[in-house]
């Protein structure tokens, strides 16, 4: 009764992300504490060994009668995740040691919300949508407050956790609503439906969810906040492989399940308007940030914006540009945030951008590297996020989306501000203490993701071919 | 393939900022006995840059200065059709040697006067020299505007780390003012691309975008290359910039990155978008003599030497502009001229106020007086200087000058007048000022025992006083190399 070729094509990573899971909340009931150490690495390799099969399995499939269907698109967006995910999970490890908080539970949730990620990815009905987004949306609600004892984390996962729900709820209304008047939950179904002014309410409801968990405006209020209270490698967990997969995702509902309603426009005038909006706030919010996580949580609106500018270009375009973008952007935070998880002074961590002062004469390699990846998360020539900004400008004129172009470029300036404020900070200033040093990983990271942005901005023609071809597969 | 000379002139410096760097990483800081940083660093920054330009000689040679269009052009697919493609003509040729002569003499001049954090510096200069030349070479707008932009980053930082009093504030305001045109650029840049289907330089000058279109290309490419170049009313971060940048940065500013502004008129506005170009010459023309009228009387009113300098630049760029936009042969001759021969003059008056700064530590006019008492060479070299700025018959400022208006004159009389005025003005500035700093008795006591210029500023200063004079007398040998490109700019005019 099971077609397991069919499963294997469109699910074999969430397999074996689940099956690992599973194993390994079974492995940590046994053996307890003992697993802590190994666990790390263990989850990485698995979510390493997931990336893989989402690229062994490319081309993807369709199974269990259609409630999941993966495209080369989603695939894409898997692997990019699965690895971040991997990497975030490495550079934890330290961190969590130092803190006391190295446990084996922190890599199982790692793991189930990278399931979630997978499965969301997956979807072709509204309902593995839903169940996908819970299993991120529960795992990252605890990781958000994993330092229980920290008060700031505890209320950072509150926060998370109440405004999430309302976002999950605002979601599931909008399904409930799109399934009343479509007559179905699956996206093929949903896309052949008629826009009545019932659907366009739930159209307008999910997406109004989804914008929740990419962050943008006007769903981003919780960012800044859990992005300063959420301890360091939670976020750098955050800030890159949810929000690859969600703005994937996004993408994918709404090329796919509501390509009717793009003919009058409307969803496009929705995206376009919350693409500018996450823009503005985002670039305007970050400039009085003294504190850099916050200010890269006000940083990553904004790129969200960027992405969404790409979106609302439509699938034609905007689906190529979409993964180039957010590859970059990923990239970049990964070592942005290694950046703030090798800030540490006298056994704490400080976050504040002038703890950075005169990196330059301290670390100039240190320095080097996270100008570098300033950079590219910039969008400036130099890095590889130049050509990810550049797909997005591309996508925007093709769609005929001039408005949102004009603004996309202020707010790059305003952006270049910050940026560059932290720039200032690492060259010009008088030198802070010296940081003590952090573990192998982190540093890696650093260097290893400034040397990976430099060198996709010369030899981008295979990963721009990729990505072009990932998009057909969405289109096909 | 021949061998990548442009490659090779473009990327040396950058190579051998990597390889400074390498060896700084692995070595560390070295100290002298007396508590100043090692300058050996500097000598091999001099290395590779004095490299550069003897690679950059060999280009020259290997131009065929009878050929026609683009030469020494290399080609290497970058993605979706963009190409990384460098090429020069008669123009960018120039201009890449102007580069690699400026920037050895800024980093020679910078011996001994910078003190902290060296390795940065030279690294920064060489940087900013691969980012310079990789301009004059591009031949695809993509790349164009990559190095384009790119070289904000190590000027910001020379401005900020090595600069005056009010350095970060400079720096932010110059990197900022030109960011903002820039990305106005970079959309067009990519609506062109989508367009057309190329980035190709020589493709998309075949191409004719339709007229609405040329209008706003050319206005968001005008939005960079004014703010660039300074055109008034966007010009007010030059003064900043200048007054808090050292004195290399100063020379490089000047006598370089303002070139770009008018480099890209040139190549892209006018042979891309002839009729806009022809739309906006009006406006373009208004807002030269503005700046040259409006700028020479600012200079005027100047106390500090550099400001002074800064905008007598903003006002030498206004006949730039003028001629250009006189759709004229002659008038494109003398603006390339102009942009060569102010980057020799502004370069050698930065560095002769660097001079006098180096010694008292103050760039305050009324702080000055009576040089000519005590640095006879040096009263020599600052009056040359400033009769080339001034325009006088023999050096090159007069031949650029002369030849902007000429051209001007031709296609509309009243802006030439203007600009007539402002060559009168430039007399009033900077015979005022160097009456004020070098005549008259020494009032300042401090200036009793100042030194006259030693070998290294000698070594900086003549060979631009010799291509200004040589420039001034023999400027036949910049026509015939620049003929060819100027007509080239011209061939899309409508009737010209």
């Amino acid at each position: 009764m099971f077609d397991f070729e069919a499963i294997l094509n469109a699910i074999a990573p969430e397999l074996l992300l689940a099956a690992a899971g599973l194993l390994g909340v079974t492995i940590g009931a046994l053996i307890g504490d003992r697993f802590n150490g190994l666990s790390f690495k263990l989850g990485a390799l698995v979510l390493f060994a997931a990336a893989v099969l989402a690229g062994i399995y490319w081309d993807g499939g369709r199974a269990f009668d259609g409630l999941v269907e993966t495209s080369s698109f989603a695939n894409f967006a898997k692997v990019v995740s699965f690895i971040c995910g991997g990497i975030a999970l490495l550079m934890a490890e330290g961190f969590l040691r130092r803190h006391d908080t190295m446990r084996y539970e922190y890599a199982l949730l790692v793991i189930f919300a990278a399931l979630g990620m997978g499965m969301i990815l997956s979807s072709a009905n509204f309902m593995t949508l839903y169940l996908g987004v819970e299993t991120l949306s529960l795992s990252s609600y605890v990781l958000a407050s994993f330092h229980r004892d920290s008060p700031r984390s505890a209320e950072a996962g509150l926060k998370y956790f109440v405004l999430g729900a309302l976002a999950s709820g605002l979601l599931l209304y909008g399904i409930s609503l799109v399934y009343g008047f479509a007559g179905g939950t699956s996206y093929e179904i949903v896309a052949d439906a008629d826009a009545s002014l019932g659907f366009m309410f739930g159209m307008v409801l999910m997406i109004t969810g989804l914008a929740f968990k990419v962050s943008a405006a006007p769903m981003h209020v919780w960012t800044p906040d859990v992005y300063e209270g959420a301890p360091s490698p939670v976020v750098a967990f955050f800030a890159t492989a949810p929000k690859m997969a969600s703005m994937v995702v996004f993408a994918i509902i709404m090329f796919t399940a509501f390509p009717q309603v793009t003919a009058f426009e409307n969803w496009q005038l929705i995206i376009g308007i919350i693409a500018a909006a996450s823009m503005l706030i985002g670039s305007f919010g970050a400039l009085p940030q003294a504190n850099l996580k916050r200010l890269l949580g006000y940083s990553s609106i904004a790129n969200m914006g960027y992405a969404l500018v790409a979106v609302a270009a439509g699938v034609q375009y905007g689906a190529g540009a979409l993964l180039i973008f957010m590859t970059a952007y990923v990239i970049a935070s990964l070592g942005l945030f290694g950046g703030v998880l090798s800030m540490r002074r006298e056994g704490g961590m400080v976050e504040n951008i002038d703890e950075l002062a005169g990196l330059i004469r301290r670390q100039p390699a240190l320095a080097t590297a996270l100008t570098v990846l300033l950079v590219s998360v910039s969008g400036f020539p130099l890095a590889f996020g130049f050509l990810g900004k550049l797909a997005v400008l591309e996508a925007g004129w093709n769609g005929g989306l001039m408005p949102l172009i004009i603004i996309l470029v202020i707010s790059s300036v305003v952006a270049m501000y910050y940026y560059l404020r932290i720039v200032k900070v690492m060259w010009f200033d008088q030198q802070a203490e010296d940081f003590e040093p952090v573990d192998g990983w982190v540093t890696g990271v650093v260097y290893v993701t400034a040397i990976v942005s430099v060198l996709l901005l010369i030899f981008v023609s295979p990963f721009s071919e990729l990505a072009a071809s990932a998009a057909a597969g969405l289109m096909s | 393939m021949d061998f990548p000379i442009l490659s090779a002139v473009t990327f040396v410096p950058l190579a051998g900022a990597i390889l400074i760097l390498l060896v700084k990483m692995l070595t560390g800081t070295q100290m002298r006995p007396d508590g100043s940083e090692d300058d050996r660093v500097l000598y091999a920054g001099l290395l590779f840059s004095v490299m550069t330009f003897v690679i950059s000689l060999v280009m020259f040679l290997s131009y065929d200065l009878n050929g026609t269009g683009y030469q020494l052009v290399e080609e290497v697919d970058w993605f979706a059709g963009i190409k990384y493609k460098m090429g020069v003509d008669g123009m960018s040729l120039l201009l890449i040697l102007l580069t690699t002569l400026l920037t050895p003499i800024a980093i020679f001049g910078s011996i001994g006067s910078v003190k902290h954090r060296l390795t940065e510096y030279i690294v920064s200069f060489l940087v900013l020299e691969t980012f310079m030349i990789g301009v004059f070479c591009a031949l695809d707008l993509v790349v164009f505007y990559v190095f384009f932009e790119a070289g904000l980053i190590p000027m910001f930082i020379i401005i900020g780390v090595w600069g005056g009093i009010d350095r970060i504030y400079a720096s932010f305001k110059f990197f900022l003012y030109t960011l903002l045109g820039s990305l106005f650029m970079l959309a067009a840049v990519v609506y062109m691309y989508l367009t057309a289907g190329t980035s190709d330089v020589m493709l998309l000058e075949q191409y004719e975008f339709s007229k609405d279109a040329q209008t706003w290309l050319w206005l968001a490419f005008f939005a960079s290359f004014a703010v660039k170049l300074p055109m008034w009313p966007v010009h007010t971060w030059l003064p900043d910039a200048h007054v808090q940048a050292p004195t290399a940065g100063s020379v490089i500013l000047a006598g370089i990155l303002l070139k770009m502004g008018g480099y890209g008129f040139l190549r892209f506005s006018l042979p891309m978008f002839p009729d806009a170009s022809v739309l906006f010459q009006p406006f373009v023309f208004s807002i030269s003599v503005i700046a040259i009228v409006y700028a020479s009387l600012v200079a005027w009113r100047q106390t500090d030497m550099k400001k002074l300098i800064a905008y007598s630049s903003v006002a030498h760029m206004g006949f730039v502009t003028l001629g250009i936009f006189s759709f004229t042969e002659i008038g494109v001759q003398g603006a390339i001229f102009q942009m060569l021969s102010h980057g020799l003059i502004s370069g050698a008056l930065f560095l002769i106020v660097g001079v006098v700064y180096d010694r008292m530590h103050t760039r305050e006019i009324s702080a000055y007086g009576g040089l000519v008492h005590r640095m006879p060479i040096y009263a020599t070299l600052f009056m040359l200087f400033t009769m080339a700025n001034v325009g006088l018959p023999g050096t090159s400022g007069f031949v650029g000058e002369i030849l902007t208006m000429v051209g001007a004159f031709q296609a509309n009389t009243w802006a030439a007048a203007g600009a007539a005025l402002g060559v009168i003005f430039s007399a009033v500035y900077m015979l005022t000022l160097y009456r004020r700093t070098v005549f008259g008795e020494i009032t300042n006591p401090d200036l009793e025992n100042i030194q006259d210029v030693n070998l290294k500023e000698l070594i900086c200063l003549i060979p631009l006083a010799i291509g200004t004079i040589l420039l001034g007398i023999l400027p036949n040998l910049i026509f015939d190399i620049t003929r060819e490109s100027s007509l080239h700019a011209l061939a899309q005019m409508a009737g010209g």
